[in-house]
């Protein structure tokens, strides 16, 4: 019994995108039974679906103690590559095929509004909540601000104004949080906020900045929301790691005094 | 056709690596330019229509695979500041949505509400 079980496990490392595409399908295919049975289609099947995939990247961790949720389990190494940058940004991109191009250019004034607004809120809202957990030195303001943007640009500011590593540890976990909320959250508040057409997505994605958490979070409320809120979402983390160690660096340190 | 819409992904996929940050968005607006040119001179328009479906398709498991990968056990172990950062940068910023809509006149209507159609598996 041990070596069917054995066998199976080394199949399945051996094709692990073939495992990750079955294994993921099968969360897909049972979250749309869940969203249409239990729900009756009120929460979209993709929701779900992602809800799933963060509980098991959680179990993952906790198992494994990795810093790859689920991949690092050896059987389920391809999803790690399933979900990927490569395959995600090849598979954004392609979803601009949709893309009206008459909307675009509408949206496009509010979109790089939305970008620079959504920087500076983030990292004035961390660097305010690094304030108030005794963070007082700019550096260490800075790089938690940058972290409230995304965890891309809390480690990228950090480095580069000489954050400590703790600082820094704390600057990813906020983009984390952040990023998670995003993905899980977006269905939950999209009515709220009016989020259902290609300029609010737009404008939710340049406030947003989180790649992973907006490109998830839409495709759980309407896939075809996605393309917008993407592809201002992409241009957010290279402002903020521009914007954080320079401007906003100069300017928190002036505050500070 | 095919191996032109291949091609423009191919060649967005490899900006898109080159330039890293901002990459994507760049190669999602060269994609948008080569197809509306091919919808309008009417040479793109069956293969578009397959490739969204398409697309569309295989983009929901991507993204449940990204959330799989995740390191979720270091964002709730970061503590009370990281998770309070986080999640007040989120609602801040959401509740900055509706604001921002407003610029630029009446926000445009919702897309219309079709039959959903459920991403293949």
């Amino acid at each position: 019994m041990t070596t069917v079980i054995d066998l199976m496990a080394q199949v399945m490392s051996r094709y692990g995108l073939i495992t990750a595409f079955a294994v993921v399908g099968v969360t897909v295919w049972v979250s749309y039974q869940l969203s249409a049975r239990l729900t009756r289609g009120h929460l979209h099947g993709s929701a779900i679906a992602i809800m799933l995939g963060l509980l098991a990247a959680y179990v993952g961790g906790v198992v494994t103690g990795g810093g790859r949720g689920i991949a690092d389990l050896e059987v389920f190494a391809g999803i790690g590559l399933m979900g990927g940058t490569m395959l995600r940004d090849f598979a954004i991109i392609a979803t601009a095929f949709g893309v009206n191009t008459r909307e675009l250019a509408r949206a496009g004034a509010s979109g790089v509004i939305a970008l620079f607004a959504g920087v500076f809120v983030s990292f004035t809202i961390g660097a305010a909540v690094a304030y108030a957990f005794g963070y007082t030195d700019p550096v260490s303001m800075t790089t938690i601000g940058g972290g409230a943007a995304t965890y891309i640009v809390g480690p990228v500011t950090g480095a580069a104004i000489g954050a400590s590593s703790d600082v820094i540890a704390l600057s990813i976990a906020a983009g984390l949080i952040k990023s998670m909320l995003v993905m899980a959250g977006t269905p939950f508040v999209a009515p709220l906020i009016g989020l259902n057409n290609p300029r609010s997505a737009m404008i939710y994605g340049g406030l947003m900045g989180t790649t992973s958490g907006v490109a998830g979070g839409l495709a759980a409320t309407d896939e075809r929301l996605v393309p917008y809120g993407a592809m201002t979402a992409t241009f957010y983390t290279g402002l903020g790691a521009l914007l954080g160690p320079s401007v906003i660096f100069v300017i928190i340190r002036a505050i500070m005094g | 056709m095919l191996a032109g819409a291949f091609i423009g992904e191919l060649i967005g996929q490899l900006i898109g690596i080159d330039a890293n940050v901002g990459g994507v968005g760049i190669s999602m607006l060269l994609l948008i330019l080569v197809a509306a040119k091919g919808r309008a001179s009417g040479r793109l328009r069956p293969i578009s229509q397959t490739g969204i479906t398409f697309w569309s398709a295989i983009y929901i498991p991507v993204v449940v695979a990204m959330a799989a990968s995740q390191n979720v056990v270091a964002a709730v172990r970061g503590g009370t500041a990281a998770v309070l950062a986080g999640v007040l940068a989120v609602v801040v910023s959401c509740a900055l949505v509706p604001l921002l809509s407003r610029i630029g006149g009446e926000p445009p209507p919702p897309l219309p509400k079709d039959a959903d159609v459920e991403p293949g598996v």
